[in-house]
């Protein structure tokens, strides 16, 4: 059973395609990586898996719905979270959580924002303005608006990116908790290559609007030589081939 | 039940706005209640001077104020409603929520709805305490006035919402004045039959200009003219029909060119 699977994904705007015809899957409990440099097409892929864009060619099945037919039961089942989408500032945190308990329909709406309160150490700040918050109190508040409807799939934009090092790891930790627990489906577009390496069992690498390359990180090394995949980003982002296998 | 707790998830957000900002609460009623203040002296001055009639004088104009100011409140209290959705960034949050966009358009008119009658009655009050108007003494037919009014705030708002997904912030100027710009062909202080021949046809094809008819037909002759409100309300399903279109096509060429993602800046 597969949680994303895109097929011949395109999509051109007037002057330029950002994304170029990209297929790929993931199947369920999986966490996928979405690696490329800036313009590579990572936010406008994950867009369309969204439903916020619709793709010029090519289909979307998430979870069983197509999501150019059953977009808003697809919906119902999955979240996103990223450091660059702001909640309205002048809610408190948990008027926030509120809100999207009640937008994708959680029962036992208080149980659910105490829960999570208590998962992310959030019960502090629930009273506090999301405006008010540090980033990384923010990134947390982030993550727990995309966990409201416990998504069967779960997509992060750089969760954390502008966190320090150890709230950042805090977060994978996280994750790597949830996703093993909930059996969650994870897309991660990430510019964090340990992140990626620590978390993804599998790493999409975008250029240009394409896939270029994919595979486990470990694979990814081996066929570049590399030692980390920072490096292996770079060989890719300079047009550097891979060894022959 | 789910659409219901959708739509009630979205009209919490807004009301979550109001209830930790005392001057978004005044500001509701600001200019409804200055524009009584100045209407009402001022029609009082145009009945000292006229003699008989001058109490219906007033009364035309006040209620032609009250009335048109709902139109004004339900039009802003929808389309600001939306705006502010763009302000906080939050489309993208909710458009990847299961709202449908026509749940949201529903919390968009609940909020209209709170929003004028927070913002009318305080002006009514007080054009019954100042100047001894009651606007229901046009009778219980001022509903149906009222009623076509605020659906005609709703369709304006609606187009303007259209113009912003199509072609951004840069349109937001417009909420703010679009339905002021049609108040000379509302007909509100004045018959239609005073306008140019070649003006008239505009304003008849407005439902306002109908429902002023109305009131002046109500307040000066006691009669309920229904043929008036029958053209408003059928005038109101067509545009209401023609903006709601128009909605749909600009939402998904918004979805389809990346807008919704970028709105705001």
């Amino acid at each position: 059973m597969y949680a994303i699977r895109a097929e011949n994904l395109t999509k051109r705007y007037k002057t330029a395609t950002a994304v170029d015809g990209i297929s790929f899957s993931a199947a369920c409990g999986e966490t996928v990586g979405l690696l490329g440099g800036n313009g590579a097409g990572k936010t406008t892929t994950i867009a369309m898996l969204l439903g916020l864009i619709v793709p010029t060619a090519g289909s979307i099945n998430i979870l069983g719905h197509d999501m150019a037919t059953d977009r808003f039961a697809a919906l119902a089942k999955m979240n996103f979270s990223s450091p660059y989408v702001a909640l309205p500032h002048r809610l408190t945190v948990a008027q926030n959580l509120r809100v999207y308990c009640h937008l994708y329909g959680v029962r036992h709406t208080e149980t659910r924002i105490a829960e999570l309160a208590e998962e992310l150490e959030l019960g502090p700040l629930l009273n506090r303005p999301a405006g008010q918050l540090s980033a990384g109190q923010k990134t947390r508040v982030a993550l727990a608006k995309a966990l409201v409807n416990r998504p069967e799939l779960l997509l992060l934009d750089e969760p954390t990116a502008s966190l320090d090092p150890d709230t950042g790891d805090l977060v994978r930790s996280w994750l790597e908790r949830y996703r093993a627990e909930s059996g969650c489906t994870i897309l991660l577009a990430s510019h964090n290559m340990a992140e990626v390496s620590r978390l993804c069992s599998t790493v999409l690498m975008m250029k240009r609007g394409t896939i270029v390359d994919r595979g486990t990180p470990a694979a990814l090394l081996d066929r570049y030589r590399r030692e980390d995949l920072e490096d292996v980003f770079l060989d890719i982002a300079r047009d550097r081939q891979a060894e022959p296998a | 039940m789910m659409a219901l707790r959708r739509i009630w998830g979205l009209v919490y957000r807004h009301l979550c706005v109001y209830r930790g900002s005392w001057p978004r609460l005044v500001d509701l009623a600001y200019w409804p209640v200055l524009q009584m203040v100045i209407w009402g002296f001022t029609s009082h001055f145009f009945a000292s001077r006229v003699g008989g009639g001058g109490a219906m004088t007033v009364g035309m104009l006040l209620g032609g104020v009250l009335l048109w100011e709902m139109a004004l409140r339900s039009h802003l209290g929808f389309s600001v409603t939306f705006m502010e959705e763009v302000w906080s960034r939050n489309l993208g949050h909710i458009f990847i929520s299961p709202l449908r966009p026509h749940e949201m358009l529903s919390a968009l008119t609940i909020m209209s709805v709170v929003r004028t009658f927070l913002g009318v009655c305080p002006a009514a009050v007080l054009a019954w305490a100042l100047y001894k108007f009651n606007l229901l003494s046009v009778g219980p037919v001022v509903v149906l006035f009222a009623v076509n009014l605020m659906v005609m705030g709703w369709w304006i708002a609606l187009g303007c919402i259209s113009l912003i997904l199509s072609q951004g912030g840069g349109a937001e100027s417009l909420v703010w004045s679009m339905l002021a710009g049609l108040t000379p062909f509302a007909c509100v202080y004045y018959p239609v039959a005073i306008m140019p021949h070649w003006l008239q046809p505009v304003a008849l094809a407005l439902p306002a200009a109908h429902v002023f008819e109305g009131v002046r037909a109500a307040l000066g002759q006691g009669i309920i003219r229904w043929d008036h409100l029958a053209w408003a309300a059928g005038l109101n399903i067509f545009w209401l029909l023609a903006a709601n279109a128009l909605f749909l096509q600009q939402f998904y060429a918004a979805r389809r060119n990346g807008a919704l993602m970028n709105i705001g800046e």
